[in-house]
């Protein structure tokens, strides 16, 4: 906000150009006058906006705003509704002549701001007590770190190799773990289900389960590097996915039969777009409980496997 | 892939086959869980119609009908192995439940597969205004649609609203209420009978048949289908020809798309010469129907099929495919006709809320009024359910099945929203041996059966036909 001096300045400047006195010398009086004028009609345009109650207030971010129709005069509103429940695209957003109208523009930017907050969070610490699952950390030193160096974020430090190798059972036909990857809401959001629906589902195969834990900073390549230190057969990581401005909340799991550390990308097998609008957790994590046990009696994963 | 679905129509008055491919694929991409829909059916064979073979006047004649089909087979290039799922469905007044019996036993060899249902004039209604793509239009168009299918014995109504049927009726008005052979008239049902007696026209058997006479009935005739459709009030008459345990019908607007098929639709839009070409009146109803001032005023639209509406219905739109996460025994599929108990929602949150001897004892109840070892319970289910409330609800499964006169029911869970896959782990957790089908993605009514078929698509799905029907 301008402070008064700053306003006044402007104003002078304002009413002497009006004035066609190109010397700034406006009389004081009535610079005065415009001053406290817009002051007060600032003082007014504030109180009216206090005056909202909370509970009036929308979340611009909220799924009933995104539902919202902001075509002017649609032609057909049922059929531009029913094609809007069919998608979360941002569809029938309309505009204001060449441009975004504002509410789609500031949800947009809200959005973007989720997405890179999503990435830049850490996981509650909380959660994964809950979830009984203890930390490990991969090379990077912290996010900055993580988001410019890959190659780190695909290596455990020396730490996590040494608490794996004290906390974990080793040759399990199943090894599943979680890692924030880029987004920590996802984790957040899907964890508390999916986990436990596929170590269920694994459990009613009579498929052994190593120990679950949580990687910070972790790639999806950190994975072969845990299948060789754990000796798994089958490892899966629940990685929630880079945000994008549908949702924040995705996550996928990466599955891979041996993997081994620069083995080719093609062998891993991939269950993605977990979230709430997607697929929900529990029957992905059902689903992915099978294909763990179809990758064990192939004995293949990725390309080798089909489905 | 491709499986072969087979529609089999034994109707009052006609008898007739349809053979249909139905394209599955898996829609979703390889990253994800798949998604396996039926992506297109399409009608590979029409058999001849055929006038349903009868013994006397209520029994069909089992052994004519097997020679019918069995000829269709060979003409069509089927063999029973190659027909993966179908119905067979014996509609209007030769549904008697000694028919059904008869038939289901003669054609074992030919649709051992199949169910042999009967369908009551409500369930006939909706299949052929699917058939007749009514109800497809209506989706498309989201408007109201109203399918007339103007058989033989009855004229069969069904009303659609985007896609889903609202209401459908049925009475006895058809081409053959009044039959003629040589010149003379030598039948008249009763509701044709009744007809004329509130018109005061003197008609009897034995008479002339004379085309000016009968058409004067039809126009009456015609003008009680539309009224039925569009002011089922205005007529005391309707009461009277109405069919015996037929629904009442949710009124459409006038702007409605209104469809015609059954035999005498083909009677509306061609153009016969001749009077009494089949021996009955069909031809004369259809000449009715097409210079009533309804027809007219209404918004009539083409029929993708006409006398083969009820087959196609059948045969081609019965089919749907399960979710694709899902659980089942193997060895417990194919399974046929299983009577379903669906649970409403209050129900569900009863049973949720502790109460698992309430569902027991409905399951007991059901279990004895349907006389049958396999049955399956239904609900809605909810979006999204956690972990947790899945794992209650496995083991609110195992309290209701794993009570001693339940014991010996395979578990069959039928859900509509998604959540079959673990709910269906989360139970084989704690009953282990038992036999257990839990499928999701599949909507049902009270009093529906299904046929649950053989997996598909490397068992990732199974095909589903839910049936409404009236058995016996």
């Amino acid at each position: 906000m301008m402070d008064q001096n700053q306003l006044e300045a402007l104003i002078r400047e304002v009413v002497a150009e009006v004035m066609g006195t190109k010397t700034g010398a406006a009389p004081a009086g009535l610079v005065q006058d415009a001053a406290n004028a817009v002051q007060k009609a600032a003082a007014q345009t504030q109180t009216v906006i206090d005056d909202i109650p909370d509970d009036e207030l929308v979340d611009i971010c909220s799924h009933e705003i995104r539902q919202r129709i902001l075509i002017a005069h649609p032609m057909d509103t049922e059929m531009m509704d029913r094609m809007r429940q069919m998608t979360n695209a941002r569809i029938g957003a309309g505009r204001a002549g060449s441009r975004l109208n504002t509410v789609t523009m500031l949800t947009l930017r809200a959005n973007h701001a989720q997405a890179r907050d999503s990435v830049f969070s850490e996981v509650d610490q909380a959660l994964l007590d809950e979830m009984n699952l203890f930390t490990v950390k991969t090379r990077c030193t912290d996010k900055n770190n993580y988001l410019t160096r890959p190659d780190m974020g695909r290596r455990l430090n020396d730490e996590g190799r040494a608490l794996l190798e004290q906390k974990c059972k080793k040759h399990v036909q199943a090894q599943v773990y979680v890692s924030d990857g880029l987004s920590s809401k996802a984790v957040e959001a899907n964890v508390r289900d999916i986990l436990p629906a596929i170590m269920s589902g694994l459990e009613s195969f009579g498929i052994s389960t190593g120990t679950p834990f949580f990687v910070e900073y972790g790639r999806v390549g950190v994975m072969d590097e845990i299948s060789e230190l754990l000796d798994a057969e089958v490892t899966c990581v629940l990685l929630g996915e880079r945000p994008g401005l549908s949702t924040a909340e995705s996550m996928s799991a990466y599955l891979a039969y041996r993997a081994t550390i620069g083995m080719p990308e093609s062998r891993r097998t991939v269950v993605s777009n977990i979230h709430k609008d997607g697929i929900n957790s529990v029957e992905a994590g059902a689903y992915v409980a099978e294909i763990i046990r179809i990758m064990l009696e192939k004995k293949a994963s990725g390309v080798d496997l089909s489905l | 892939m491709e499986i072969l679905s087979v529609g089999i129509d034994i109707g009052t008055t006609t008898t007739q086959l349809v053979a249909s491919r139905l394209v599955i694929e898996n829609k979703a991409s390889a990253f994800t869980v798949p998604r396996i829909h039926i992506v297109s059916k399409e009608i590979i064979y029409r058999s001849k119609v055929y006038f349903t073979p009868f013994l006397n006047e209520v029994d069909i004649d089992g052994d004519g009908v097997y020679r019918i089909l069995q000829a269709e087979y060979e003409a069509a290039g089927l063999t029973p192995d190659s027909v993966a799922t179908g119905a067979v469905i014996i509609t209007g007044e030769a549904a008697r439940k000694q028919n059904a019996e008869m038939i289901l036993m003669r054609l074992s060899s030919l649709a051992g597969q199949f169910v042999v249902s009967t369908a009551g004039p409500d369930l006939e209604s909706i299949i052929a205004g699917k058939g007749s793509g009514a109800c497809g239009y209506s989706k498309e168009h989201k408007c109201t649609a109203v399918n007339a299918d103007i058989g033989g014995g009855t004229t069969n109504i069904a009303v659609y609203e985007n896609g889903e049927t609202v209401s459908c009726t049925c009475i006895d008005i058809g081409g053959r209420q009044v039959r003629v052979e040589q010149g003379k008239i030598t039948y008249i049902s009763p509701s044709a009978k009744r007809i004329a007696e509130d018109m005061q026209m003197d008609l009897k058997l034995g008479q002339a048949a004379d085309p000016g006479k009968l058409s004067r009935l039809t126009d009456r005739m015609a003008e009680l289908i539309f009224l039925q459709m569009f002011a089922p009030e205005a007529d005391p008459l309707l009461e009277v020809v109405k069919t015996k345990s037929a629904g009442a019908i949710t009124v459409p607007g006038r702007d409605a798309a209104v469809f015609l098929s059954g035999g005498v639709a083909a009677c509306v839009f061609g153009n016969q010469e001749e009077d009494f070409p089949f021996g009955d009146i069909g031809v004369l109803l259809g000449r009715s129907i097409r210079k009533n001032h309804w027809f007219a005023e209404s918004k009539i639209e083409h029929s993708a099929e006409m006398i083969r509406a009820t087959v196609v219905g059948a045969g081609v739109h019965l089919v749907s495919i399960s979710g694709s996460t899902i659980t089942y025994s193997p060895d417990l599929l194919p399974l046929k006709n299983v009577p379903v108990l669906k649970l409403t929602d209050e129900e569900v949150a009863r049973w949720r809320s502790g109460d698992d001897g309430y569902i027991a004892d409905r399951l007991r109840w059901f279990s004895q009024a349907t006389d049958d070892p396999v049955l399956a319970l239904g609900w809605n289910g909810w979006k999204s359910p956690t972990f947790k409330e899945i794992k209650e609800m496995a083991e609110r499964v195992r309290n209701v099945y794993d009570t001693p006169d339940l014991r010996k029911l395979p578990i069959i869970l039928i859900i509509e929203e998604d959540m079959a896959k673990s709910l269906g782990q989360s139970i084989r957790i704690l009953l282990p041996e038992r036999k257990l089908i839990c499928i999701d993605s599949i909507g049902i009514r009270e009093g529906d059966y299904v046929d649950l078929g053989s997996p598909i698509m490397n068992g990732v799905a199974i095909p589903v036909v839910v049936k409404t029907l009236v058995m016996g």
